[in-house]
């Protein structure tokens, strides 16, 4: 039975986010904010000027002997490996003999004042002898410039299924890169311990990869490295891997300095050296019948990784597990191409290659609308998943909501009267137009490879009743530690309040999957669950043992021991101290791994997802035809939480996701030119949404599925990455309205639909 | 010695004056509830309010630490977050929480900051007010709605407020700590000492209004250079109307200029065209003499003096010339100005009440955006219809601000008729040499300017006048 919900539910909805005192008051710490040591010195990194070439000389002889410098290190004082490449050793952690994309570290200054480091950066001479630049993943992929081997999903036949189609439509979808624009930059503070070990506090989501490739260069044990994470301003994927070179260079001065060294990136830094969103450009063929069924669809994705592999394999990899999006396609071709260019390294963001590839799927399917002259959500429906449904991957869809979801939406907006307003607005106004679209989204929780879907989590009950938890997950905004204090407070029956979230620190919970792929919750939170149960099996065998009841009986509620229904004058803080005195062990280590999945690379099938999200936005847009702006007058959503244990976090999720997704199809323009360089390197040119450009309304209701998905923490589905794909909406709702101007008009399947192109398609034609 | 009050510390220090007022509470100060996103005015999360006692009242605005240099903060009331804490949450910050505001929190405190700033002011309590105090804090996390809960939330309690003893009403209900009460008569005695003549200018010192381009452009070198400081000038605040011109000081702020009671009679859209220009504090900051001569050819209060046909006053110790603003521009950056004059006042005269005025600009993002193109004109039609006078800039489109000389003369003598303006663009269309750059491809330049010069059009005589019409070839 499915209802949907719109009262707020019991006490476990209304937690607000846990650190949201101190952040209002300007207490809470990030890197940057931790008091400094005395003796702190400062970095700055002198990077590539030029996007591809052989590194002939560098000369620091100047830089040296400005003021206040102490030391410039490359690649020479690396003690172990130049490398931090994390699936694939392809990336030094300086340049050594060749430079393959502007912004490159080469060298790092390090002096007594910030300035100083920076200053000495404009003394720094370097030869470059320049070698050809690729921007364009196309031309990557025709010289064989490749970071793997391409892959390919299959199900069905395309070649025979196409011969079958009674329409067939081709077409090429490009989507630009996105920066992530985390406000908070890219940071790392690290400081010697004794016996050679460094301490790094890093504004990072993957504490274990810096640990790791902290210890890989330094040439030490991965044990004399320690990571710890307070919580970071903002990640959204580009901390996930990218924060690792910064903690690196930080720890690689404390090592030769045995100082304390911080080194903080300046936006434009961040912005000329980290790497974002990949950019893709694909090729799509659909083939449907002649009731809209879409019988076969091929798609080939060029992915745009940048000059070294990253995350980009994994990231081409779920752009293969979303080729379909929400539909059922019996016979569907998805073969992906991750394509060496001279730009930086792109990496994960929200969504990691999914959007990218549902950007295809719906060009698709509108080329396919336009052109039978039919509304495209005629299509869309038709072809929704159903219960069952084989993805190309052979993992069936269960417990499917993506029919639920469109059909609530439809109804409870009342689609038909929004298609008519639209209607009536366009027929009346000759300055002005409206466009309407929808965007159903399916997207698959889990990380797809398998071995990374494991936590850890260590719970220590301290005697006078209050509870310190340790997990692998990193706050960064996504209101993880309020989950882990909610999970932590349920187990014990007792108040929040008695739950502290400690930092996230590798020598507490070691070996930790980065936090990512929207599973932090899910996987920390069993894992916790797991420590918390192994103590509290410990108390209520105590209690049964003290009330002489079996221990069956007994339940830890409201902080209190019950017999079945009763309550009993035991109290938490009593039952604490009594299992202390009896030398029982209050502290618990928890872990998990995630059951039933796995995937099966030489056949690429399997079951990679532990489930899916399904959801459907409506999204109108008023397009100013004289001007070619644009603004958004509604996101109608619903979407499926499963039971949401914190409504709160997940509609802020819900809310956030959307306008960055929004952000990246409209705004959000990321632009190289041929030598390489990033034209819009500073919020001055690269753009993301201001408090007004946001749609006026953002509806979210919370499709309530009935505590079917156990491998959700609490039945209570992961919510970080989904939303942002409803974004890709207003794409086509901008489209839609440019052509009720313009039937001719040429708009190609670009994003971002930025108010030039608007304009160059309203004025345009085919 | 630079003086001020930091929250409620006296602060008194020789730090270097082009040392930005981020770098100096942050690791200085030990201050760090105030962030660093951008250090170039685009984010908010560094800010902070500025003080100034005008009379025996205060009056507050938000200002971007980042690009403000300590100069700028002798004899003002600084307030950071430590500054706002009071002992529970203060009501914004608990709305903040109440409505789940803060993910991350990175960018919090700027909110916060603002808001606050917002409460202070006279600015009346609705909500589009609250909304505008935010409309310089980029947020990454929340996609806003929650801060606009938040900011709902705030109005509704700030409509209780007493206008005539707003301080005491904003500390008894805890919106700001009790030490505000003290700030004016603290502040009455460094104030005084704030005002340093122009004639005090040191060697080699740069002239800075808000700092807003300088601090943009050449944060590292402004740390060190020596400046004379024109933000606070009294002799350079005024606006007033003498012999049909109106008249405006160098140093007033485009917020200034929209808040004018004179300026919005003159110009009655005026707040609309200004909320197209950078944000609350940047505008708190930047000065119409900084914009002017930054001389960037998409500066939009450039443009909308361009089509006043306005003159500038320059000033070099007492020796003043006048010229008109359109002749200021020599080239890319290069202007008719010595170093040592600066720009003491602008003029133009007063368009008569049936005079068209309209002020246009497109960019990525509609607001906190520098434009791709801007463009603004000034009409005067006779009783026949017949266009006698016209002024048209456009920016964006050329190496400096342009004034349009040959379009205007196509106009003039003209009818109000589609083809009469369809051959005004083509004429517009030779006098500009757009390049491609971030902001946009040349052919869209053009044509985007086309669709403003319209635009002007379409505003001023929306009967007259169709879209259909004017493109049709
Ligand atoms: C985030 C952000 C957004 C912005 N958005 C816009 C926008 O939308 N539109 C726009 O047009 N601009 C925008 N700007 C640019 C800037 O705010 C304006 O140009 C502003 O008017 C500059 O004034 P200022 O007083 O801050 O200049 P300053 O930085 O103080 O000075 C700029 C130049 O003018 C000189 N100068 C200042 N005053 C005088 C004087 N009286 N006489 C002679 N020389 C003088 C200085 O020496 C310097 O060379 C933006 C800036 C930022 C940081
Ligand atoms: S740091 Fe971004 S506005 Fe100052
Ligand atoms: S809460 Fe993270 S940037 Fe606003």
């Amino acid at each position: 039975m499915l209802t949907t919900q719109t009262n707020t539910e019991s006490l476990k909805t209304v937690m607000k986010n846990r650190d949201s005192h101190s952040h209002v008051s300007g207490k809470s710490i990030y890197v940057d904010d931790i008091p400094v040591r005395i003796g702190t010195l400062y970095a700055a990194v002198f990077s590539s000027p030029h996007a591809h070439g052989k590194l002939q000389e560098l000369n620091l002889s100047e830089a040296k002997q400005m003021p206040g410098v102490v030391r410039i290190f490359t690649h020479h004082d690396i003690l172990g490996e130049n490398q931090i490449g994390g699936i694939i050793p392809d990336e030094p952690l300086f340049a050594e003999h060749e430079v393959h994309y502007q912004g490159q570290p080469i060298a790092l200054v390090i002096a007594d004042t910030e300035a100083n480091a920076r200053e000495a950066l404009h003394k720094i001479k370097v030869d470059i002898a320049p070698l050809p630049i690729i921007v364009d993943p196309r031309e990557a992929q025709a010289k064989g410039e490749l970071i793997i081997p391409p892959r390919s999903f299959r199900l069905g036949d395309t070649a025979a299924a196409f011969e079958q189609c009674t329409y067939i439509f081709e077409g090429t979808a490009e989507t630009a890169g996105q920066e992530h624009l985390y406000i908070e930059g890219q940071g790392a503070y690290a400081y010697p311990m004794e016996n050679g070990s460094i301490r790094i506090a890093s504004s990072t989501q993957g504490p274990t990869a810096l640990q790791r490739t902290a210890a890989q260069v330094l040439g030490i044990p991965m044990h004399q490295i320690e990571v710890d994470v307070t919580r970071l301003g903002g990640g959204f994927g580009g901390k996930e891997d990218q924060a690792t070179t910064w903690g690196v260079m930080a720890a690689l001065a404390v090592q030769h300095l045995q100082r304390p060294v911080k080194l903080i990136l300046h936006r434009m830094d961040d912005m000329k050296m980290t790497g974002k969103r990949n950019p893709y450009t694909s090729d799509y063929k659909i083939g449907l019948d002649e009731n809209h069924r879409i019988l076969a669809y091929e798609a080939t994705y060029y992915q745009n990784a940048g000059a070294a592999a990253d995350l980009s394999p994994a990231i081409m990899e779920r752009t293969l597990f979303h080729a379909n999006n929400s539909y059922f396609i019996p016979n569907v071709t998805a073969t992906a191409y991750s394509c060496r260019t001279n730009i930086p390294p792109n990496t994960a963001f929200r969504g990691f290659g999914g959007p990218q590839a549902m950007f295809v799927i719906e060009a698709a399917i509108d080329h396919a609308a336009k052109a039978l002259q039919i509304d495209t959500n005629i299509i869309q429906r038709k072809n929704l998943l159903t219960e069952n449904s084989e993805f190309p991957y052979g993992q069936h869809a269960k417990d499917c909501e993506a029919k639920a979801c469109w059909d609530t939406a439809t109804e409870q907006y009342d689609l038909k009267k929004l298609q008519q307003e639209v209607a009536d607005f366009n027929a009346q106004n000759e300055l002005l137009k409206k466009g309407l679209a929808l965007m159903p989204i399916c997207f698959g929780i889990s990380f797809t490879k398998t071995s990374m879907n494991q936590a850890r989590a260590l719970v220590h009950v301290y005697h006078d009743g209050s509870v310190g938890v340790s997990t692998g997950a990193v706050e960064m905004g996504q209101g993880v530690n309020t989950k882990m204090a909610q999970v932590a407070a349920h187990a014990f029956g007792i108040s929040i309040e008695r739950i502290k979230i400690e930092t996230t620190n590798t020598t507490r919970v070691a070996n930790t999957s980065p936090s990512a792929a929207s599973a932090t919750a899910d996987l920390n939170g069993k894992a916790l669950l797991n420590a918390c149960q192994q103590i509290k099996d410990r108390f209520l065998e105590l209690a049964a043992r003290r009330l002489k009841v079996a221990v069956d009986d007994v339940l830890l509620k409201n902080e209190c021991v019950y017999i079945k229904e009763e309550k009993t004058d035991f109290t938490w803080k009593k039952l604490v101290m009594d299992a202390f005195l009896e030398r029982l062990n209050l502290s618990a280590k928890g872990h998990y791994a995630t059951p039933v999945i796995h995937f099966d690379k030489a056949k690429e099938k399997g079951h990679p997802f532990a489930y899916h999200v399904y959801g459907t936005a409506i999204i109108t847009a008023t397009l100013d035809c004289v001007r070619g702006t644009y603004t958004f007058d509604s996101v109608k959503v619903v979407h499926d939480f499963g039971a949401s244990m914190n409504r709160m976090i997940d509609l802020g999720q819900t809310e956030g996701g959307i306008v960055q997704g929004i952000g990246w199809m409209t705004m959000e323009e990321l632009l190289y030119n041929k030598d390489g360089r990033l034209l819009s390197n500073a919020l001055s040119t690269y753009k993301i949404p201001d408090i007004y450009s946001v749609p006026d309304e953002v509806s979210v209701q919370f499709l309530r599925t009935d505590n079917r998905h156990d491998l959700a923490i609490f039945h209570s589905k992961a919510v970080g990455e989904p939303p942002l794909m409803y974004g890709i909406g207003a794409y086509f709702a901008v489209r839609n309205a440019i052509l009720a101007f313009n039937p001719q008009a040429n708009v190609p399947f670009s994003a971002p639909i930025t108010p030039e192109k608007v304009l160059m398609g309203l004025y345009g034609s085919k | 010695m630079i003086r001020f009050i930091l929250n409620q510390h006296t602060i008194e220090t020789t730090h270097p004056e082009g040392l930005t007022v981020l770098d100096f509470v942050r690791y200085q100060q030990h201050l760090t509830g105030t962030k660093i996103g951008c250090r170039e005015g685009d984010c908010g999360a560094c800010t902070i309010l500025v003080g100034t006692l005008k009379d025996t009242q205060m009056t507050y605005q938000s200002m971007t630490s980042c690009l403000m240099p300590l100069k700028n903060a002798h004899g003002k009331h600084i307030v950071t977050i430590e500054g706002i804490n009071c002992e529970h949450l203060t009501p914004i910050q608990q709305a903040i929480v109440e409505e789940g505001g803060t993910q991350c929190g990175f960018c919090t405190v700027g909110f916060v900051v603002s808001l606050t700033g917002f409460s202070l002011s006279q600015k009346s309590a609705t909500y589009e007010n609250a909304i505008a105090s935010i409309d310089g804090n980029i947020c990454r996390c929340t996609g806003y709605k929650s801060l606009e809960r938040a900011a709902d939330r705030i109005t509704q309690s700030l409509q209780h407020k007493n206008q005539n003893q707003s301080l005491e009403w904003l500390t008894t209900k805890g919106f700001i700590p009790k030490y505000f009460e003290q700030i004016p008569q603290r502040l009455l005695a460094l104030y005084q000492q704030a005002n340093g003549s122009l004639q005090q200018a040191q060697q080699k010192a740069v002239y800075v209004g808000g700092g807003t381009d300088l601090f943009v452009q050449r944060p590292e070198a402004m740390v060190h250079t020596p400046i004379t400081p024109l933000l606070d000038q009294g002799t350079l605040k005024y606006i007033y109307a003498e012999e049909g011109n109106c008249y405006i000081g160098g140093a007033v702020t485009a917020e200034e200029l929209q808040d004018n009671a004179l300026m919005q009679q003159i110009f009655p859209d005026i707040r609309a065209y200004m909320k197209l220009v950078s944000s609350t504090p940047i505008r708190n900051m930047g000065t119409i003499a900084g914009n002017f001569v930054n001389a960037s050819p998409i500066g939009d209060l450039t443009n909308f003096f361009l089509a006043l046909d306005s003159y500038i006053v320059l000033n070099d110790s007492g020796k003043r010339r006048e010229l008109p603003l359109k002749t200021f521009y020599l080239g890319y950056k290069k202007l008719d100005k010595t170093a040592t004059e600066y720009i003491e006042a602008i003029y133009f005269k007063i368009p008569q009440p049936t005079d068209y005025f309209n002020f246009e600009k497109v960019c990525k993002r509609t607001h906190l955006d520098i434009a791709s193109v801007n463009s603004s004109c000034f009409l005067q039609v006779n009783e026949d219809g017949i266009i006698t006078q016209a002024h048209i800039s456009a920016g964006g489109v050329g190496p400096i601000p342009m004034y349009l000389e040959q379009t205007r003369k196509a106009l003039i003598g003209q009818k109000v008729h589609a083809d009469r303006l369809q051959h005004a663009n083509k004429i517009l269309q030779s006098e500009i040499s757009p390049i491609s750059d971030a902001r946009g491809s040349a052919a869209y330049k053009r044509l985007l300017l086309r669709q403003l010069f319209y635009a002007h059009f379409l505003t001023f005589f929306p009967n007259k006048i169709n879209l259909k019409a004017l493109i049709a070839v």
